[in-house]
């Protein structure tokens, strides 16, 4: 039995509709992108869907009293709710620059968290 | 006699510093060792709202890959840096005027005045606010705009509620759905007074759909409980005409009303010095040197016309840019009385154009022309005239008024042969 699927891309800010038709997990086919990331974001957002998480930690000494950190990849979409737990447990010592590693392996996603923003 | 520089950029933004950048270079290339440009901003920092807009998607057209807003805005504040290019922060620009002076104030200098040659007007947009929305019901603590709930938890480190309702929207109200649903809030409705969003449809996706948050269309706030803080808000569905229908009334507890209900360009500055405004866009009508009505005024971003993408911004305030250090090197003329001139019109649901007077003279071999829709349309094409001959007719499987167009205009097609309009439409074919 296949199965099919309509998403919007959110790949950039064009937002085009892309169809997909799979059956189990195996996709049959995918139509309506205009390019190569709308493909690759359809395949993935049916089998495993990932998102970058963005949020802020907490700081001492710096300018703010939080700074914007990154998931330096796409985390899977699951993973989410543990990430945010995680960072929220974050704290780090100005100054920090944008690209520092604030955690290695952020929950136990394989993915680095980093700095987004100078602090 | 007055402190004086060849170009003074209001607002020190993704505007103001890639209009700075491209001001210098061009100054450069023209074998001008050391540029005579100050950036003036009223924050502490440069970079302006991009320092809280910490979520991805940035800079896919400028740099090829996604970014934050604090990233995109760090690029373009290191080019700023690497070319020495002066800046003053914490200094208030006060008035500008048509012979392009600009008085300022900060705390180092006091009051202050600087004579230049060109002045780029780059000092964004704000958020409308309650006051202009005519909501009713009482004034209790808990009602934000997107704009500042989104300082108070990515820059200033605090939650403004738990529960929370978002009337409108548009792109930042989508956003801190999501970033407040993120910090442990619970966003539960996002009401929406027109039958479509106000945003990207990828913020949609990913912001609402992503943590099953409702949108409703058509909907409305028409009355907030709460004397001391906000107690419940209550949201109705409203007709085509977009009044409230009796009975369709539903009321959500909550602690917290955030408005995204659309952004108004800056202009108390511009309109001061007497700047021609476009009523539609609220922002300064402009040639395609986006030079305003006032010979040395330019102005870009978001108190031009409110963009959604700030890589848009971005090449437009470059071009503001190059224009402002091509008048100061005398490389364009202003408004000589018989030169030729081409005015852009709209018809069919297309609202405005940026710009909206074309010099072909002037323009560089091509010439991006920016619009927005009025309304959702799908299936329909835009369409562009000289005169009466159609010379795009371009399908677009949706438009909708969230989304900016453009078309691009050829300098070939414009010049050698008299024309008076071009036209901008939208051929509805449905």
């Amino acid at each position: 039995m296949s199965e099919k699927i309509s998403l919007t891309c959110i790949g950039c800010p064009l937002g085009c509709t892309v169809n997909v038709v799979k059956s189990g997990n195996t996709i049959e086919s995918i139509s309506g992108n205009t390019c190569k990331r709308g493909y690759d974001y359809a395949q993935t957002e049916v089998l495993a869907p990932v998102r970058t998480v963005t949020s802020t930690v907490r700081v001492n000494g710096g300018r703010n009293p939080v700074v914007a950190v990154k998931t330096e990849a796409p985390i899977p979409k699951g993973k989410i709710k543990d990430c945010m737990k995680a960072i929220y447990n974050i704290k780090v010592n100005a100054p920090v620059a944008i690209g520092d590693v604030i955690c290695d392996n952020i929950a136990d996603t394989g993915v680095r968290l980093v700095a987004s923003a100078n602090d | 006699m007055y402190d004086k520089r060849d170009i003074i950029i209001i607002g020190g933004g993704p505007a103001g510093i890639a209009a700075a950048v491209s001001a210098y270079d061009r100054f450069r290339e023209a074998g001008i060792a050391k540029p005579s440009i100050l950036v003036i901003e009223r924050d502490k920092v440069l970079g302006g709202i991009l320092n809280q807009c910490i979520h991805n998607g940035f800079g896919l057209h400028t740099f090829k890959e996604e970014l934050t807003g604090p990233e995109y805005a760090g690029r373009f504040i290191d080019k700023l840096k690497e070319r020495n290019i002066e800046y003053m922060l914490e200094t208030m620009v006060m008035s500008i005027t048509p012979d392009r002076k600009v008085t300022a104030m900060n705390r180092e200098r006091g009051l202050f005045t600087i004579e230049a040659k060109a002045i780029v007007l780059a000092m964004g947009c704000r958020e409308r606010a309650r006051g202009a929305l005519n909501i009713p019901g009482y004034r209790p603590a808990g009602i934000y705009s997107a704009g500042t709930a989104q300082r108070l938890v990515n820059i200033e480190g605090f939650m403004p509620g738990r529960e929370v309702v978002i009337l409108g929207s548009g792109d930042i109200g989508l956003i801190m759905a999501r970033r407040m649903t993120l910090e442990g809030a619970r966003v539960k409705v996002v009401a929406e007074l027109m039958p479509y969003s106000g945003g990207l449809k990828r913020n949609i996706v990913q912001c609402l759909n992503d943590f099953d948050i409702p949108l409703k269309l058509s909907h409305t706030v028409v009355d907030i409980k709460g004397r001391e803080r906000v107690e419940s808000v209550t949201i109705a569905e409203v007709d085509d005409k977009l009044r409230p229908i009796p009975g369709t009334e539903e009321e959500y507890t909550c602690d917290t009303l955030l408005l995204s209900c659309g952004l108004i360009p800056e202009n108390e500055l511009s309109n001061g010095a007497g700047i021609g405004m476009n009523p539609v866009t609220n922002g300064p009508f402009v040639n395609e040197s986006m030079e305003t009505d006032v010979p040395g005024i330019f102005a870009c971003g978001n108190v031009l016309h409110v963009h959604d993408l700030v890589d848009y911004v971005s090449e437009e305030a470059g071009n503001a840019g190059l224009h402002a250090a091509m008048y100061c090197l005398g490389q364009i003329s202003s408004g000589s009385a018989n030169e030729k001139v081409i005015n852009v019109k709209t018809a069919n649901s297309v609202r405005y154009t940026v710009p909206s007077v074309i010099r072909p003279d002037q323009m560089g071999d091509e010439l991006t022309v920016r619009f927005r829709v009025g309304n959702v349309y799908k299936n329909c094409y835009i369409d562009v005239y000289l005169d009466d001959e159609c010379i795009i007719h371009r399908k677009r499987p949706v438009v909708a008024p969230g989304e900016m167009e453009n078309i691009v205009l050829k300098k070939e097609q414009l010049t050698g042969r008299k024309i008076e309009n071009v036209r901008v439409e939208l051929d509805i074919n449905e």
